[in-house]
């Protein structure tokens, strides 16, 4: 049986309410995976977890086998993050950005220089790879951040609203890119509240609200779900989320920890 | 009301901005201490009066000669008016580069020259305020003793600020035009810094090497200066007098500098919208900051030497930091000077040297400590990354002592050419203090904003002050330990005392690893 890229189990993240609520959700290895939700459901801080930004305070997290929580660093290894701000340093260039994310995943400067030629080329920075980052736009930030996030041949990528504020054509590459990362094997997941981009790319879509996954499946699956045949994912999304908020009273009402 | 967009309701805003500004900076951000701050502003007020009445009417003042009471009063007005001048430069080239309501007033219908007249007076202001932090008490003490003609004194503070405000712009306007926007804004960083600092340490410089003395007014006071001074009826001695309230020198003073302050607004107004169009050039252009172009390919390093360069390449690349390096390293220039007139045979080489060398350092470590710890600019990303959080944490204070090495080490290689035995002295010192600075500042470490260093004293007041206390203490136990005094121990274990203090202070972990 193939070990699945990210097993999450009963986990739980308190601030001064709970943000994640006994989330348990498993992705498979090659998939591209949508985690959608309202804003304030959880899935920024779930995503967090996974990556070690924040200590869940009770759960299991596991990376392609990997404990992320008892065996950080070997999680790590295989992880790539991308927030929603791109952080990049305004005061180096695109390459001596990617040459320190290289260092810090240890990737053989050779192999690393070249993977970066080729991801610079691919994201059309070269033009700019030996002018510093302060004067770039936030597509080419984002560019660069993804870049980043690429250069180690992440086996699990994960990006948080990684379309917003960029122009079509930035969109566009960047979904190229994710496509082409699927199809060599790597899993996506991804976050957004475009869900035309969701409703074409993802594989599997999962439903987050109140820190719990409310619906997962694909969107056929998710159609039936919601009982609309021919329905859109925004109609199917918005009707699923309706309903929990009905079931479990008003969500996204925390500051946007989440 | 004032008429939206006029220069009296942009003044407004700019009044209303920089009082929250100021109170923001004074009670690190939180509105509640408001009243706190206002009442311990009040008490340091009054404490500064007493201090002032004491020294106004000490029997020394009391004794001088109206030539040296002119003598004393216009050195006094150059020493601000040369941190004015600095100050306001810094202003001035921040007006310039800083976006901040800069695009947003830009793109309105508003008028350019209005704003431009509003923020030069502000400038002008602003720079003026400061320096009557410290003035104002002994304005007040000598109006009080010696008749209100001293109150004169403000509207010459006022004046000087005005003056200092043109002085700045120009010579940032002539760096436009000598060297283009890109460069300006370094050179005219490390300018200022010169600026502040050039008054004192060039009096301090000709006393040491005429006199063998730190005494700046028994030089300014003695024979073979009074023979350089013009005659009483001078114009020379106009802003002292006005200071006393001498009616036409008061009114020439204010006079000049209005004058030169309408003179500088009607000539640099119209060139402004273009400066700022040019200096946002710089940060919207991806094409205005080529780097020389390293064709070969990446280097083989590990993790902590990655972290290192990346930290030493920022803080190389930061104009601030380099600007106020390069004054902390200008103001070690007298004690060097005065260890090259005395190799190392006067006594007042352990007083002056040993502790100056010592509470630099640990300021210097401080601010770099707070720029590579607190001031990371990608937190996720190394929090992403594969290694431990000591691993990060060991490569960040590498940096920042190898950084605080390259800067002491000439210093002190000139310290043990003088005398060996105070150099060792003083490397313990530097280790000492640079490492507790370096502590604090990882107790006390917050996300921050890199471009924020200016104001990491607000973040917070108790690693501001442990910080300042540690750098004191290290400072006099090296100097004691210099002097050969048994007493260095009890500064050693205030040093220490303040460390564990910092430590049971220090803010709690947020359980986020960023």
């Amino acid at each position: 049986m193939a070990i699945n890229a990210l097993e999450i189990t009963d986990l739980y993240k308190r601030f001064d309410r709970p943000a994640v609520n006994g989330l348990t959700m498993t992705v498979r290895p090659g998939e591209f995976y949508a985690l959608l939700g309202p804003n304030g459901a959880g899935k920024t801080t779930t995503l967090k977890m996974v990556t070690g930004l924040l200590r869940p305070d009770r759960g299991e997290i596991s990376v392609f086998g990997h404990n992320a929580l008892r065996d950080p660093v070997s999680a790590k290894k295989i992880t790539a993050w991308v927030p929603d701000e791109p952080m990049i340093y305004d005061r180096l260039t695109p390459l001596e950005y990617l040459e320190f994310v290289a260092g810090l995943w240890n990737i053989d400067a050779r192999q690393a220089n070249e993977e970066a030629h080729r991801l610079m080329d691919w994201l059309k920075l070269s033009p700019h790879a030996q002018e510093r980052c302060e004067g770039f736009s936030r597509g080419m930030r984002q560019k660069v951040a993804l870049a980043g996030a690429l250069i180690h041949e992440p086996r699990l990528i994960i990006l948080d609203e990684p379309l917003t504020g960029l122009d079509a054509a930035s969109a566009r590459l960047v979904k190229e890119v994710l496509k082409e990362r699927v199809a060599m094997g790597a899993t996506v997941i991804m976050t957004t509240h475009i869900l035309e981009v969701a409703e074409r790319m993802a594989e599997r879509i999962g439903v987050i609200a109140d820190g719990r996954l409310v619906a997962e499946g694909t969107l056929g699956e998710l159609r039936m779900r919601a009982g609309k045949g021919d329905g859109t994912l925004e109609e199917v999304f918005l009707d699923i989320v309706s309903e929990e908020s009905v079931g479990a009273g008003p969500a996204g009402q925390k500051a946007d920890a989440a | 009301m004032n008429q939206p967009a006029s220069t009296a309701w942009l003044a407004r805003h700019e009044i209303r901005l920089a009082w929250r500004d100021l109170m923001a900076m004074t009670t690190a951000g939180k509105r509640s201490r408001e009243r706190g701050a206002l009442i311990l502003i009040a008490i340091a007020a009054i404490g500064l009066h007493f201090l002032a009445w004491g020294l106004v009417n000490s029997p020394d003042a009391q004794k001088q000669t109206q030539l040296d009471r002119w003598i004393t009063i216009t050195a006094m007005l150059v020493l601000p008016f040369s941190l004015m001048t600095s100050q306001a430069m810094e202003s001035v080239t921040r007006a310039f580069y800083s976006r901040s309501d800069l695009d947003l007033i830009v793109s309105s219908p508003a008028s350019i020259r209005r704003l431009f007249t509003v923020r030069v007076g502000a400038i002008a202001v602003s720079t003026t305020l400061l320096s009557l932090l410290l003035g104002a008490p002994f304005i007040n003490m000598l109006a009080l003793s010696e008749g209100p003609g001293w109150l004169a004194a403000y509207p010459v503070l006022l004046s000087f600020g005005a003056v200092a405000a043109v002085l700045a712009l120009s010579v940032t306007v002539a760096l436009f035009r000598l060297i283009g926007a890109k460069r300006t804004r370094l050179a005219a960083q490390i300018v200022a810094a010169l600026v502040g600092a050039s008054f004192i340490i060039g009096i301090q410089l000709a006393a040491i090497s005429s006199m063998g003395t730190l005494s700046r007014m028994a030089f300014l006071k003695s024979e073979m200066v009074r023979n350089l001074l013009p005659a009483p009826d001078s114009v020379f001695w106009y802003p002292a007098r006005a200071m006393t309230g001498e009616l036409l020198p008061l009114a020439a003073v204010i006079g000049f500098s209005a004058l030169i302050f309408m003179f500088a607004i009607l000539a640099y107004s119209g060139g402004f919208a273009d400066k700022v169009i040019a200096a946002a050039g710089i940060s919207q252009s991806g094409k205005a900051r080529p780097i020389r172009r390293r064709d070969g390919n990446f280097r083989r390093q590990s993790v902590r030497a990655a972290l290192r360069r990346k930290e030493w390449k920022l803080l190389a690349r930061d104009h601030w930091l380099i600007s106020q390096t390069l004054m902390q390293v200008f103001y070690l220039v007298p004690p060097a000077f005065m260890l090259w007139k005395g190799f190392g045979s006067s006594g007042a080489l352990p007083a002056v040297v040993v502790p100056v060398l010592v509470m630099a350092s640990g300021q210097l470590a401080g601010g770099l400590a707070w720029l590579a710890i607190s001031g990371e600019d990608a937190p996720q990303l190394v929090a992403t990354a594969p290694v431990t959080p000591a691993m990060i944490l060991r490569a960040k204070i590498e940096a920042v002592l190898g950084a605080l090495a390259i800067v002491v080490t000439p210093l002190l290689a000139i310290l043990a050419w003088a005398s060996p035995r105070e150099a060792v002295i003083c490397l313990g010192g530097i280790a000492a203090a640079g490492v507790s600075a370096t502590m604090i500042q990882l107790w006390f470490r917050s996300q921050a904003k890199r471009s924020n260093f200016r104001r990491r004293q607000t973040s917070s007041r108790v690693a501001t002050f442990a910080e300042a206390f540690s750098s004191i203490f290290w400072a006099g136990a090296a100097t004691l330990v210099a002097l050969g005094s048994w007493f260095a121990l009890a500064f050693v274990a205030l040093a220490l005392v303040v460390l564990v203090i910092a430590r049971s202070l220090r803010a709690a972990p947020t359980g986020e690893f960023a």
